[in-house]
Parts: C-alpha cells; sequence; structure tokens
C-alpha cells in the first residue's frame, strides 16, 4: 500500500507540467461554461469538441518530432494536403469511402516517412528539412484543388461532427432511442474519434521499443547510441507518426468543413499554433520529455481560450494581442519551476 | 574457470585517426574466469581498444576473435549480441527515462502484444540492483534524479542484465563511494567464478592490485606487456606505463606554519545537505575536503561560489562577507574566487568550442577594450595560459573535444588561473586522468599555494589527500566531521571519519580539532 502510494507521487512529481495542464484545462472549461448562456448543454460541448480535432491533431504529431529535439514545421502542410485529396476521396459508395480514408491517412503518413528518410539519410536538421518538405506539400494541395471546394459525403459529415445519437440515427445501427443508449447518446463523436486515435495509437507506441528510443534520443542521443538502440528507426518512425497524426487532422477538417482548402496561412498558423500546444501542454522543446496526450491537454487549453472571445466582449482587433499575452502567461507558468531551483546548476540540466 | 583458448583475442590490430596513431600492431588476448587489468596514460590506447572490442569503432588493421571466431562489429549491440558488454566512463544513461527503462533499454520485457511490460522490468531491475547491494534505488525514479555514484551502479546493473561473457569496466569506479567499491570487487570475483571475463581499466592502482589476475600495460598505442600480478612491482609497472623513473608522487610540503584565516565558513547551512559547516583556510594553505561521495563536499564549493539559493550562514574574505550570487559575481574582483567543477564535460568545457575560446571563457573582460574582444591580447593571454600548463594542443584553434582527458582538464584550470583568483575551488580536479597529468597538477596546486593563493580541494582518492593538503576536513552528511593535520592525515584517519565510526586515533584526532 504504502508502496503504491508511492510509486503515485512519484508519477505526480515526474509529471507536474501535464497534471498542471489538465488542472489549467478543466478550470478553463469550467468558468467557460458557467460564463457562457448555454453552458453545460450537449450543443455547446459538440460544437467546441468539432472546433478542437484538427488543432489536437496537430499538437500530437509535433509532440513526437519534437520529443526527439527537432520541430517538424510541415505538420500544418502534411494536414493542408490531406484535407484536398479528402476532398476528392471522401465520397461515393461506403466502401469507396473508407477506401478514400484510408488513402487520405496513407499518404500523410508516407509524406512523414518521406520526413523521416531525409531527416535520417539526408543528414539535415529537422527543422530545415521540413521546412522544405512543407512547401512541397502545400504545393501538391494547390495542385489537387487550386481552388477551394471538393465533395465530401454528406451522411459522414453529418455523423462525424455530432453526438452519438446522429452517428447511430444517420446510420440506422439500432434504434437510438433505446434506453440504455441515453446515458451516453449526448457525447460527441469527435470527442471519441480523438481519444480512441491517441490512447490507441500513441499509448501503446509509447510503450515499443521504438517509442522509448524517441524519448532516448531527445534525452541523451549518445548515451542512445551507446546503449545500441535503433535510432534511425525511431527517428523515422517519429516523423512517420507525425505524418500520420497530421492526416487524421486533414481528414477531419474535410469532413468537418466538407470541403478542401490550400490555404498556405493557415497551414502555416497550424504548424505554429501546434507547437505552442505542445508546449503548454508540459513537453520541453529540448526533448525527452513529456507525450502527446500532453499536448492533447495543451491545445484544448489554446481552443478554449480562443472560446472566451465569443463570450466576453473584447474589440475583434484586440483579440491577437489578447490571445499572444495569454499564449504568454501560459507558457511562463513552465517557468515558475526556476523559482524553485536551489541549485542554479540545474537550471541548464 | 580459466581455459587455455582466449575468450578474446586481437591480432595486429592498428587504428589510426586523421594522421595520429591510436593503436599500433597490437597484440592482446583475455581468458575466460580472469579480471585483466589495463593500464596506461591518457593517450595510451586504452579507450580505443575498448571501443574497437565494444562495436564502436572498427579496426584499420588487424583481426579480433572472440571464443575462436574472427568477428567485425559493426555497433555495439553486434558487441552485445557475442556477450562483450562494456561499462563506459561517460555514462550511457538516459537521463529522462527511469531506472528499470535504462537496465532494459536494449532488450525489454514484452507483453503477448509486444509492448513493453512495465512490471516485469521493474522486477528484473530490482532483482539486478539487489544483486549490487543498490535496494534503496527506486526503479521508478528518474536517472536524472540520482547522484553520480547512484548512476555509476544503475550502469553496473544494466551491463549485468546483458548477461556479459566479456565485461569492460572503463573507469567504472571512479565515482563510487568506498562501500560500493566494495560491492563492486565482490562482484568481479562472483563473475570470475562463473567464467566471466573482466577487463578493468582505472587510474587508482591500489584498485588494479587488489582485483586483477592479470595486467597489460600500454603505452603510445602499443601493447608493451601482458604479466601476472606480482610479477613487477608497483615502481616497475609505473614505469612501464610512462617509461621514465618517477621519484616522487607528490610535492614536498612546506613546514607547518599557522596562516592567519584568509577564507572563514561560518556555520554555513543548505537545504538539509549542509548541516552547519564551520571551516576557516589561509592564505597560501591548502585545504582538503574528504569523505564519501555525496556528503556535501560539491554543495560546499557550490554554495562559495555563488551557484545555491538559500543559503544560511555567513562566509567572509578577511573581514568582507563574501556571499556572491552567482558565478559572475564570485570571479568579480571584489572576491577572487575560481572553481574547477566536478564534470569537465559539462561544466568545465564548452566542448564543441576552441580551446582559444574555453580558455578565455571566464576572463574576456580582461582581453577586451570595451565591447570588443582585442584579438592580440586574447592571442597572448591563450598562449600565456597554454604554456603555463604545458597543455599539449597541436593549435589554439582546435576544438577542445579533440584533447585528451588530462588536456582537458588542464585547459579547465588555466580557464580560471587567468582570472587571477585569490581563492581556488576544486572539484576532484585529477579524476580520470592520467599518471603524469596528475603529478604535474599537483606541482601546480603547491606552487599557487606557496603565491599566496587559498585553495579548498575536494577529492575523492585519499592518497591525494594525504599527498596535496595541509589540512583536510572529512564531511558526512552535510557536516564536518573530522579536521586533520600534519601526520594525523593518514588513510585510516580519512577512511574512518568518512564513514564516521572511527577507531581510536582518529577519533582522538577529531575530538582534539573538534575541542
Amino acid at each position: 500500500m504504502a508502496d503504491k502510494r508511492s510509486a503515485l507521487t512519484t508519477n505526480i512529481r515526474q509529471n507536474v507540467a501535464f497534471y498542471s495542464a489538465i488542472a489549467m484545462l478543466v478550470a478553463l472549461y469550467l468558468v467557460y461554461n458557467m460564463l457562457h448562456p448555454r453552458g453545460f448543454s450537449a450543443a455547446v460541448l459538440i460544437q467546441n469538441s468539432n472546433e478542437s480535432v484538427a488543432i489536437v491533431f496537430l499538437a500530437m504529431a509535433q509532440t513526437v518530432p519534437v520529443l526527439l529535439g527537432g520541430l517538424d514545421l510541415s505538420v500544418g502542410a502534411v494536414m493542408t494536403l490531406a484535407n484536398c485529396i479528402a476532398s476528392e476521396v471522401v465520397n461515393g459508395s461506403p466502401l469507396q469511402i473508407v477506401l478514400g480514408m484510408i488513402i487520405t491517412l496513407a499518404t500523410g503518413t508516407a509524406f512523414g516517412l518521406m520526413n523521416g528518410l531525409i531527416v535520417v539519410y539526408g543528414r539535415l536538421q529537422p527543422i530545415i528539412a521540413t521546412l522544405a518538405t512543407g512547401a512541397v506539400a502545400v504545393g501538391l494541395a494547390l495542385f489537387i484543388r487550386p481552388v477551394p471546394g471538393g465533395n465530401v459525403d454528406d451522411d459522414i459529415s453529418w455523423a462525424l461532427t455530432n453526438d452519438l445519437y446522429e452517428f447511430v440515427a444517420t446510420y440506422g445501427l439500432f434504434d437510438a432511442d433505446a434506453g440504455w443508449f441515453q446515458t451516453i447518446s449526448w457525447i460527441p463523436v469527435p470527442l471519441l474519434i480523438v481519444v480512441a486515435i491517441a490512447f490507441g495509437v500513441w499509448l501503446p507506441f509509447k510503450r515499443t521499443v521504438t517509442g522509448r528510443t524517441i524519448y532516448a534520443i531527445g534525452s541523451a542521443e549518445g548515451a542512445a547510441y551507446m546503449s545500441g538502440l535503433p535510432i534511425n528507426r525511431a527517428k523515422i518512425a517519429a516523423f512517420t507518426l507525425a505524418g500520420f497524426f497530421a492526416a487524421c487532422g486533414g481528414l477531419y477538417l474535410a469532413i468537418q468543413t466538407s470541403s478542401g482548402n490550400a490555404d498556405i496561412t493557415q497551414a502555416g498558423a497550424y504548424t505554429l499554433n501546434s507547437i505552442a500546444a505542445v508546449v503548454v501542454g508540459g513537453t520541453s522543446l529540448l526533448g525527452g520529455v513529456g507525450g502527446a496526450i500532453g499536448s492533447l491537454v495543451g491545445a484544448l487549453i489554446l481552443r478554449v481560450i480562443s472560446f472566451y472571445f465569443r463570450i466576453v466582449s473584447i474589440d475583434p482587433l484586440l483579440q491577437p494581442l489578447v490571445e499572444g499575452l495569454v499564449l504568454l502567461a501560459a507558457v511562463s507558468l513552465g517557468a515558475f519551476r526556476t523559482l524553485r531551483v536551489k541549485n542554479q546548476l540545474n537550471l541548464f540540466r | 574457470m580459466p581455459t587455455d583458448s582466449p575468450i578474446v583475442q586481437l591480432s595486429g590490430v592498428s587504428k589510426h585517426f586523421s594522421g595520429t596513431r591510436a593503436l599500433e600492431g597490437v597484440d592482446f588476448s583475455c581468458r575466460s574466469g580472469t579480471i585483466h587489468g589495463i593500464l596506461g596514460e591518457n593517450g595510451a590506447g586504452k579507450s580505443t581498444l575498448i571501443k574497437i572490442l565494444s562495436g564502436v569503432l572498427q579496426p584499420d588493421a588487424g583481426t579480433v576473435e572472440v571464443a575462436g571466431k574472427t568477428v567485425r562489429f559493426s555497433n555495439p549491440e553486434q558487441a552485445v549480441a557475442s556477450g562483450i558488454v562494456c561499462i563506459f566512463q561517460e555514462l550511457s544513461l538516459v537521463p529522462d527515462l527511469s531506472v528499470a527503462d535504462n537496465i532494459s533499454i536494449a532488450a525489454p520485457p514484452r507483453t503477448r502484444f509486444g509492448l513493453i511490460d512495465k512490471r516485469v522490468q521493474n522486477r528484473r531491475a530490482e532483482e539486478l540492483l539487489a544483486r549490487i547491494k543498490c535496494e534503496d534505488v527506486d526503479p521508478n525514479s528518474l536517472v536524472r534524479e540520482l547522484s553520480l555514484s547512484r548512476r555509476q551502479m544503475v550502469e553496473i546493473a544494466k551491463a549485468l542484465g546483458k548477461d556479459p561473457k566479456v565485461l569492460i569496466l572503463d573507469e567504472a569506479t571512479s565515482a563510487l563511494t568506498s562501500r560500493d567499491v566494495e560491492t563492486v570487487y565482490g562482484l568481479l570475483a562472483e563473475l570470475r567464478t562463473a567464467g566471466v571475463a573482466s577487463l578493468f581499466i582505472s587510474h587508482r592502482m591500489h584498485e588494479i592490485d587488489k582485483l586483477c589476475d592479470m595486467l597489460s600495460v600500454f603505452r603510445n598505442g602499443q601493447h608493451i606487456e601482458t604479466f601476472a600480478k606480482g610479477a613487477h612491482s608497483e615502481g616497475e609497472i609505473v614505469k612501464l606505463m610512462i617509461g621514465r623513473e618517477v621519484t616522487a608522487h607528490y610535492p614536498p610540503k612546506p613546514e607547518p606554519v599557522p596562516k592567519p584565516a584568509y577564507l572563514t565558513i561560518d556555520k554555513l547551512a543548505w537545504e538539509g545537505q549542509l548541516k552547519g559547516i564551520d571551516l576557516s583556510i589561509g592564505k597560501g594553505e591548502i585545504v582538503g575536503l574528504g569523505g564519501l561521495d555525496g556528503q556535501g563536499q560539491k554543495e560546499l564549493l557550490l554554495g562559495l561560489f555563488g551557484v545555491l539559493r538559500g543559503l544560511q550562514g555567513k562566509v567572509a574574505i578577511l573581514d568582507h562577507p563574501c556571499r556572491p550570487g552567482s558565478p559572475a559575481e564570485a570571479k568579480s574582483d571584489a572576491m577572487r574566487i575560481a572553481l574547477v567543477p566536478e564534470d569537465r564535460k559539462t561544466e568545465g568545457l564548452m566542448l564543441a568550442m576552441s580551446i582559444a575560446d574555453n580558455l578565455l571563457a571566464a576572463s574576456y573582460d580582461r582581453v577586451s577594450d570595451g565591447p570588443f574582444i582585442n584579438q592580440d591580447k586574447a592571442r597572448t593571454a591563450v598562449s600565456e595560459g597554454i604554456a603555463k600548463l604545458q597543455i599539449k594542443v597541436a593549435s589554439p584553434d582546435d576544438i577542445v573535444s579533440t584533447l585528451s582527458g588530462g588536456n582537458q582538464q588542464k585547459v579547465v584550470i588555466a580557464k580560471w588561473l587567468m582570472t587571477d583568483p585569490d581563492v581556488i575551488l576544486l572539484n576532484d580536479p585529477t579524476r580520470g586522468i592520467d599518471v603524469g597529468t596528475k603529478q604535474e597538477i599537483y606541482k601546480l596546486i603547491r606552487e599557487l599555494a606557496d603565491r599566496g593563493k587559498t585553495i579548498l580541494l575536494y577529492s575523492s582518492d585519499y592518497a591525494e589527500l594525504i599527498g596535496c593538503c595541509d589540512r583536510v576536513a572529512v564531511m558526512y552528511d552535510g557536516e564536518i566531521v573530522a579536521k586533520l593535520s600534519g601526520d594525523a592525515i593518514t588513510e585510516e584517519a580519512i577512511v574512518a571519519a568518512s564513514l564516521n565510526v572511527g577507531t581510536q586515533s582518529s577519533l582522538q584526532a577529531a575530538g582534539a580539532r573538534h575541542g
């Protein structure tokens, strides 16, 4: 018993940044709902979830290269590319739709794989390699979809962007009005998708040797090499996984907006916000510390902060300024640890 | 059990690095069930030999045989697969992963689904740590949170977990506490019975003498001689290593004259790791800090140098209070303190920068006109620094990491001497460097004292404290438990005080000082 408790305190002590991010998210979202005229309603939850999915996926995508100690500047572009591909292929018969989704995700994953190969075998810094490949991805997206538009199956759009009730009703899986279903029918489908991918892909991945090698590289690449870890495989896997998560974001964006849009500005903004979300979620930009679940929370924090602008009256022109200040405050919270450090040498470790 | 055919055999192995030879035509072999010591100054080729054996480097010429089969390792994994496991001098642990993760890092236990099984992994870590009597290390704690000596024990547990046939220990005991060293000795004896060959590299002669069955001496990249323990005396071995007669290990000490206090430390306390330190050091005096690793010696030095926040107590130079808030303040003209830190690779040097930049790092203000660095002054200062410590460099513009360990340490010391300090704090300045350089450093420390510097020297090597210091303060659990001077500085007294158990004579010595 005492052992269990000490294991728990060890866990909390080692993940202070992560747990404080969760606490911050819960507090922010509770206050938001209290201030909102229709707070604590399913409609607000569904709308908020829908608007968060893309950035959550991108933050998770960004996490993996950051854990290596690098940055992936192409995640927004890969998302845009996936978005444009999805707007071409996610329609038709149910089989075609599923196939289209697979094609979309596979393209993003392949793009990530290419990033990884370039970084490992081209021996380039990730930041510069992905700056270049990001431009390539946006170029491809523009080629596929020179003007915004496209066509995504209406049913899937409706089913995946609402609550479970609508999902079941749309496809007539069973009687959506069944009594037992009432308790969970309000849950937004986008929320489930994010949770399923985050916990179904990231957590198992973290427990593989490849996943752990990513942490080891970010923490001490020399020690990782000397321990005989598969360094190249882990780096390639990191960028591949980033490509997959980014494609998830792009696919969802297409489903949500029923269209594709090769918007260069949007791609850049999403990339930068993904870095902010990673930091707010407790992942160190130096690598080795953090995780995608933290970034998920970090991305949600950033989204909730922007939701506040709808219910608090602020001049829209001032919005970027206020957003910047809030972000600065959020990341500064992480710097408080430096005030507690008594041995100033530990600041550099 | 010693067998007739060697487990490892090198024939005609050579390795060159951009023109300089690291190994030249080396024939070397070692047998199962022996502990084989490898001796040689830094730069003698020991590290290269080990790196070739453990798959980090590939030989330019010659063959390596393991258990009769010719092998050519292209990475450490392949060496481990053949049963050759190395505990490196530079630790191979990943600081942000847990102890259990690190121990099983390359081949962790898996669940049915191929994922890492944390529970089995923790149990495995506990078992391995128990084998080296480190039950106090929590497998869940991060390596980052452990002290250097604990990390080294984790490193040993990690190597044990790979089930070695040949275990290479490269200075693997340099950071250990005496108790851990004993544990490692016991472990090596156990492995010998189990038929494992251990290759043991250490700069501590008494360790080699105590442990090894066979000894091999290397010099200038060549294998000089292999012989059974006892075939040569200590003096002869040293001669083989450096190729010249060593007359005295330590420079002679001057007559003990009481010196007026220059640096006075009064009831210094910090975070439960320093518990009221009282110590005064005179001008021209060398005071040694002894004790087991991690008893607060490092914190005391860091505290005096302005690195720690929240210190309590008083420190004064003559009558002026001396409590710097940062290293920048500590080295300023008002205080003139210098610290040669424990870990030269992270705290002492900027490894990727040139020798010249490293030498100037603490004294740019001395070679600058206004905001600009004066190149002439800088060049003069650098060549003075190199000459003063006889640092062997091809060009001051070379990257500092190309130097051998001993010369790197000289760069760190020269860097601080360039600030012309009055108080010099030294944290284990001879760890992991060769005999020749060690002696130069001892001589230098004595010269500095003779020129009126105030010196506080922490050393994990008792012989060094005995040979170098005018007085020795032994620390235990954040306190000074004994102050020894003159003839009372004996190995027995220091060891006893370090363990805070005391024999009759050392208790008397300690009592006399306290009283």
